[in-house]
C-alpha cells in the first residue's frame, strides 16, 4: 500500500546496513528512501574533520568482514570504494621490546622465534585450523538463519539441514568451532602458545567490543569472528578504507543513489505508525509523517522495539527478550591529531610497523587486568589500545607530513560505578595518553588535538543504545538463532511490513553489511508474488 | 649484472635483499614484502619505480620526423612538439616487432624508449635520410612517479609538471640538472617519468625522496607494476605477445589488429610505413585471426568452485603470466567443448575485486559480453570457470587522463 507521496521503502537510519538494505531494495526496484538523523551518513562509520585537516575515524575504523557478495552486487568499486590491506601487526612490550609481524610468514616466524620457538612454530598451526574454522562458518553468515520456534517444515527441515553441514565438519574444525563458540579465548590459545606477547596479541581479538576478559566463556566467539575477517581470501586479514570507514559508507550511499534510492539527512524519526498489526509509514521528529507499505529499521533492536513501536503491540517474550537484550558497552576512541609520528625506541625512526594495527596488551594478564578495572565499575587504569596510524598508509587523512592515530579503548564501562562520563571523559583521554607514553616516549608533545569518544558518546552521538559498537553484545544467547530474539531472528518484526535490518540482528556488527543484505532478501522474498507474505 | 644509476639508492631501502634481472639490470621484485602493499601505494597515494633499464634512443636530424613515419605504425607526424606517443613498430608481413613510447622533443627531435635493443634495426632504416640513431641508454635514468599524488611530488622539482596534459612533455632545469617530464607511465593511474643525466642520478632521487616523504611516497617493485599495468590493460612484452623478430612461425606472431593495437593505425591508410600493406590486406581480407581482449571471472562460480573443493578460492596474490586455456563450454560436463583460445595475463585486481586478464579469442567470440570458460586446476583438477568479454581498461582513473591545469595540492 503506497500513499501519494509515499515511497515503498523507508529505511530508518543510514548506516551501512541502513544504506546496503536500501541499495538492495531501490537495485529490485523499490522507490526507497533512507533517514539518517544526522547530518552525515553512515552511522558509526563515519569519517570527520573534526580539526582542520585532520580526518578522524570517529567510532569504527578498520573493514575485513564485509561481504564479497554485497561488493559486487551494489557495484561499489565503481563508486569509490578502496580497501587498503593492513600488512603488519605490531605490539609493544613493557621491557622496549615488540612483536612486530608483516607480510611473510617466513619473516614472521623468525620474529616469533625471538620470544619463543614454539609459538612460531604453533602460530602456523593456529592460523590454519582458525582459517578452516572461518571458512566452514561463512556460509551461515551469508544466510537468513532457521527460525528455531517455528514449527512449519521448512524451517524444520532449514534447522536439520544446518545441524547436518555442521554434523559433516572435519571433527577437529568442528572441536575448536564449538570451544570458540562456548569458551575462553585464553583456554585456546594457552594449548598452542606459551608467550606473553604471543597470547597478548592473540587474545585481544577476543576481547573486542565485548564485556568479556581473555578468560571468560564468551571471548572465544569474539576471536572467531575477526579471525572470520577476510580480505581477498585470506582469513584473519584486515584493511582500511581509503578515507576511513566513512569513506566505504559514502561509497554505499552513492550505491543506492545510484540504483535511484534516496536519502535526507538530518531527519530524525520518531515512531512507526502502525495500524491493526500493520506498519504505514513513519512519523518524523519535526511532526512530518512520510507513508511507505515497508518499514525497516536498522537501528538496534531496542530502539527498532521499544522506541518505535508501542510494547503493547508486540508479544509481551519478544518485548522481555529485548528488554533482557544485552548492550553495556564497554569500548570507547581516544582520537588524536599529530604532528609527526610516534617513535618507538627500539626501531629508531622506523615507520613500518604502522602500516597495521598497534596492539596495546603485553599479555593476557594485563586484558584481565583492565577486565577487572571494568568489573569494578571504573575505566581500566592500564587499557587495552587497538591503535592505527591510518595516515600512513593512506596520506590523504591528514595534512602532508601529519598524521592521525585512532585508538580503541577497553575496558570503558557505560556504567560507572560511582562517577559519570562527562565527569570522566578528559581522565579516560589522560590515561589512554599516559599509556601511550609508555611506550612512546615523547608522545605527549606530538598532540595538535585530542577528541574522547565514550561509551555515552557512542550513545548520544550515532544513537547505539548503552554505546554497544555492535548494536548488541556478542553473546552466544544473542546470537544467529535467537539474535536478537528467538522466532525474530529472520529480519521481520510481528508488525506487518516492518523489519529489522541493523547489527543487532544476525550474524552482527563488525562492517559485514550482512544483515542489511539478508534483510532486503527477506523483504524482496515477502514482496514477491510467490513469497510468503507476512 | 649491471646497476642502474639510482642502485645506490635503492639497495638500502630493497628490504628483501632479492634482486631480479631486467635487460641484464638489477631490478627490484619487491622493496617490501607485500608487493600488493606497493601496488597499492600507487592507487592510493604515490610509488617511484626505476625505470632505467628500458633502451632509450634520441632520433634526431632534419629528416627524424619523415624517417619515424616510415618506421612507425602509428603516425608520428600528429605528435606535436611537446607531446609523447604509445607506439608500436612492425614488420614486412604487418606483426608487431615492439611497443614502445615516443618523446616529441623539438622539431626534429624525438626521444624513444624500448624493452628490447633497436639501434641497429633503427640505423638500418636509415638510408640517405639526414636522421641520426643515437642509444642514449646508458647516459639516462629513468623514474617513473605513479599514483593520485604524483604530481604533488614532481611539482615540486618541476613546477611547469602542473600544465601538463596526458601525454604531454616538458623540459625543466632543476637546480642545474637538466629534467624531461613526461606524463606517461605503465601503472594506468596519474603519473610522470623522469629522464634525469646519469650523473644527477642521486641528487635527483634525494629531491624526490625528500619531496615524496609528505605523501608516503613508496618504492615499487617489478611485481606490483605488472599488477597495475594489467589493471590499465596495457600490453607486456613477452607476456602478452612476442616480438616478431624472435618467433619461429607465424603462430607467434600477432598484428596491431590481433593485439587490439588497430585504433593506432591511419583512418586512410595511405601513409607507406613497414608493414603497411600488409596491414591493409588483413583489413580488407578480414584476415585477423584474433582479437585482444579484457576478461572478466564470474566472481560467484569461481567462488562456488573452490568452496565445494573445501578450499579457499585464491585471490590476494594470484597473477599468473604464462598462457591458460579457454574453451566455449565448461569441459567438465561438455565433453565436446572446444578450444577458442587463451589468457596471457591474469590476476585478481586488488583494487577491482574481480578477477581479470587479457586473452586472445577468435574475432567472432570477441564482442563484449561473450561467454568463455576458462581451465583452472582446482584441487589438482581441472575446473572450468565461466567469464566473459569486457572492455579494457579494466581500471581507468579520472586523474590519469584529467587536467591539472591551475590546480595546486
Amino acid at each position: 500500500m503506497t500513499t501519494p507521496a509515499g515511497y515503498d521503502a523507508i529505511v530508518i537510519g543510514g548506516g551501512h546496513n541502513g544504506l546496503v538494505n536500501a541499495a538492495y531494495l531501490a537495485k529490485a526496484g523499490l522507490s526507497t528512501l533512507v533517514l539518517e538523523r544526522r547530518y552525515v551518513i553512515g552511522g558509526a562509520a563515519v569519517t570527520e574533520e573534526l580539526y582542520p585537516g585532520f580526518h578522524f575515524t570517529t567510532f569504527s575504523y578498520a573493514i575485513s568482514l564485509l561481504r564479497p557478495e554485497i561488493v559486487h552486487d551494489l557495484d561499489l568499486v565503481k563508486h569509490g570504494m578502496l580497501v587498503i590491506p593492513m600488512t603488519t601487526s605490531f605490539a609493544p612490550m613493557d621491557n622496549g621490546d615488540y612483536l612486530h609481524l608483516g607480510a611473510d610468514s617466513e619473516e614472521n616466524y623468525h620474529e616469533v622465534a625471538r620470544h619463543s620457538r614454539k609459538d612460531a612454530e604453533a602460530l602456523r598451526d593456529y592460523r590454519n585450523l582458525m582459517g578452516r574454522v572461518a571458512h566452514a562458518v561463512k556460509p551461515l553468515l551469508d544466510e537468513i538463519p532457521p527460525n528455531v520456534v517455528s514449527q512449519e517444515p521448512d524451517e524444520v527441515a532449514h534447522l536439520a539441514d544446518v545441524a547436518g553441514y555442521l554434523r559433516d565438519l572435519d571433527p577437529r574444525v568442528l572441536n575448536m568451532l564449538v570451544r570458540l563458540v562456548g569458551g575462553s579465548a585464553s583456554d585456546i590459545l594457552d594449548e598452542y602458545f606459551e608467550s606473553d606477547i604471543v597470547k597478548g596479541l592473540l587474545a585481544s581479538s577476543g576481547i573486542i567490543g565485548s564485556r568479556v576478559g581473555p578468560r571468560s566463556h564468551g571471548s572465544g566467539l569474539v576471536l572467531l569472528y575477526h579471525m572470520m575477517g577476510e580480505i581477498d581470501g585470506v582469513f584473519g586479514k584486515w584493511g582500511f578504507h581509503k578515507g576511513g570507514n566513512g569513506g566505504f559508507t559514502q561509497a554505499v550511499g552513492r550505491a543506492a543513489q545510484a540504483f535511484g534510492a534516496e536519502i535526507r539527512l538530518n531527519t530524525g524519526v520518531s515512531s512507526v505508525i502502525t495500524k491493526n498489526g500493520t506498519a504505514l509509514g513513519v512519523a518524523l521528529e519535526s511532526g512530518e509523517e512520510i507513508y511507505a507499505s515497508t518499514i525497516v529499521s536498522a537501528l538496534d533492536p531496542r530502539r527498532t522495539f521499544l522506541q518505535f513501536v508501542e510494547p503493547r503491540d508486540l508479544p509481551s517474550d519478544l518485548v522481555d527478550a529485548i528488554e533482557a537484550y544485552k548492550f553495556q558497552g564497554t569500548s570507547a576512541k581516544v582520537n588524536f591529531a599529530l604532528d609527526a609520528p610516534p617513535r618507538y625506541p627500539a626501531l629508531g625512526n622506523r615507520t613500518d610497523m604502522f602500516h597495521g594495527m598497534i596492539n596495546i596488551a603485553p599479555s593476557i594478564d594485563y586484558l584481565e587486568q583492565a577486565f577487572d578495572d571494568a568489573e569494578g565499575g571504573t575505566f581500566s587504569r592500564r587499557p587495552y589500545i587497538d591503535g592505527a596510524v591510518q595516515s600512513i598508509l593512506d596520506p590523504d587523512m591528514a595534512p602532508p607530513g601529519k598524521h592521525i592515530l585512532s585508538c580503541f579503548i577497553q575496558y570503558t564501562p557505560y556504567e560507572l560505578a560511582d562517577s559519570d562520563w562527562d565527569s570522566e571523559r578528559e581522565d579516560l583521554g589522560d590515561t589512554v595518553q599516559a599509556t601511550l607514553e609508555s611506550y612512546f616516549p615523547g608522545f605527549g608533545n606530538l598532540i595538535l588535538y585530542r577528541d574522547v569518544v565514550t561509551p555515552l558518546d557512542i550513545e548520544r552521538k550515532i544513537g547505539l543504545s548503552e554505546g554497544n559498537i555492535f548494536a548488541g553484545e556478542f553473546l552466544t544467547p544473542q546470537m544467529y538463532l535467537f539474535r536478537p530474539a528467538p522466532g525474530w531472528n529472520q529480519y521481520r518484526t510481528p508488525i506487518n511490513g516492518y523489519y529489522q535490518c541493523g547489527s543487532g540482528t544476525h550474524p552482527g556488527g563488525c562492517v559485514m553489511g550482512a544483515p542489511g543484505r539478508l534483510a532486503a532478501r527477506q523483504i524482496l522474498g515477502d514482496l514477491s508474488p510467490n513469497g510468503r507474505s507476512a | 649484472m649491471r646497476e642502474t644509476p639510482f642502485y645506490e639508492r635503492l639497495a638500502p631501502i630493497n628490504s628483501t635483499h632479492r634482486w631480479n634481472n631486467w635487460a641484464g639490470y638489477l631490478v627490484a621484485e619487491r622493496y617490501q614484502h607485500s608487493a600488493t602493499a606497493e601496488y597499492f601505494a600507487t592507487r592510493n597515494s604515490v610509488t617511484v619505480f626505476d625505470t632505467s633499464p628500458l633502451f632509450k634512443y634520441r632520433i634526431s636530424g632534419p629528416d627524424a620526423t619523415d624517417f619515424l613515419a616510415g618506421v612507425l605504425a602509428r603516425d608520428v607526424r600528429s605528435c606535436d612538439v611537446g607531446q609523447a606517443q604509445y607506439t608500436i613498430w612492425c614488420e614486412d608481413a604487418g606483426f608487431l616487432l615492439e611497443d614502445g613510447v615516443v618523446l616529441r622533443t623539438g622539431e626534429s627531435e624525438y626521444w624513444l624508449t624500448s624493452a628490447e635493443p633497436n639501434l641497429a634495426y633503427f640505423s638500418g632504416l636509415i638510408g640517405n635520410r639526414k636522421v641520426e640513431v643515437a642509444d642514449v641508454s646508458e647516459d639516462y635514468g629513468l623514474l617513473a612517479v605513479q599514483g593520485p599524488h604524483a604530481l604533488n611530488v614532481v611539482a615540486r622539482l618541476v613546477p611547469d609538471a602542473r600544465d601538463l596534459p596526458y601525454f604531454g612533455v616538458t623540459s625543466a632545469d632543476a637546480s642545474g640538472r637538466p629534467l624531461t617530464v613526461s606524463r606517461t607511465g605503465f601503472t594506468g593511474d596519474l603519473g610522470y617519468e623522469i629522464w634525469v643525466r646519469r650523473d644527477d642520478a642521486l641528487s635527483v632521487w634525494d629531491d624526490l625522496a625528500e619531496a615524496g616523504a609528505d605523501y608516503r611516497m613508496t618504492p615499487m617493485g617489478m611485481r606490483a607494476l605488472q599488477m597495475a599495468r594489467l589493471d590499465a590493460g596495457l600490453l607486456l612484452i613477452d607476456v602478452d605477445y612476442s616480438s616478431a623478430r624472435f618467433a619461429w612461425t607465424d603462430a607467434q606472431r600477432e598484428t596491431p589488429s590481433e593485439l587490439g593495437l588497430g585504433w593506432m593505425l591511419d583512418r586512410a591508410g595511405d601513409r607507406p610505413f613497414i608493414g603497411h600493406s600488409a596491414i591493409q590486406r588483413e583489413l580488407a581480407n578480414g584476415a585477423s585471426r584474433w582479437r585482444t581482449v579484457g576478461i572478466q571471472v564470474d566472481a560467484d562460480a569461481y567462488e562456488q568452485l573452490y568452496n565445494s573443493e573445501g578450499v579457499v578460492a585464491p585471490k590476494e596474490g594470484v597473477y599468473v603470466d604464462q598462457a591458460q586455456s579457454l574453451y566455449d563450454r565448461d569441459f567438465s560436463v561438455n565433453s565436446d567443448a572446444s578450444y577458442v583460445g587463451y589468457l596471457t595475463s591474469f590476476m585478481f585486481s586488488p583494487v577491482l575485486k574481480r578477477h581479470i586478464g587479457l586473452a586472445k579469442v577468435p574475432p567472432a567470440s570477441a564482442g563484449p559480453g561473450s561467454r568463455v570458460y576458462l581451465e583452472l586446476m582446482v584441487s589438482n583438477r581441472p575446473k572450468y570457470v565461466p567469464a566473459r568479454v569486457v572492455k579494457t581498461p579494466f581500471y581507468q582513473p579520472e586523474r590519469k587522463t584529467s587536467s591539472h591545469r591551475g590546480i595546486r595540492e
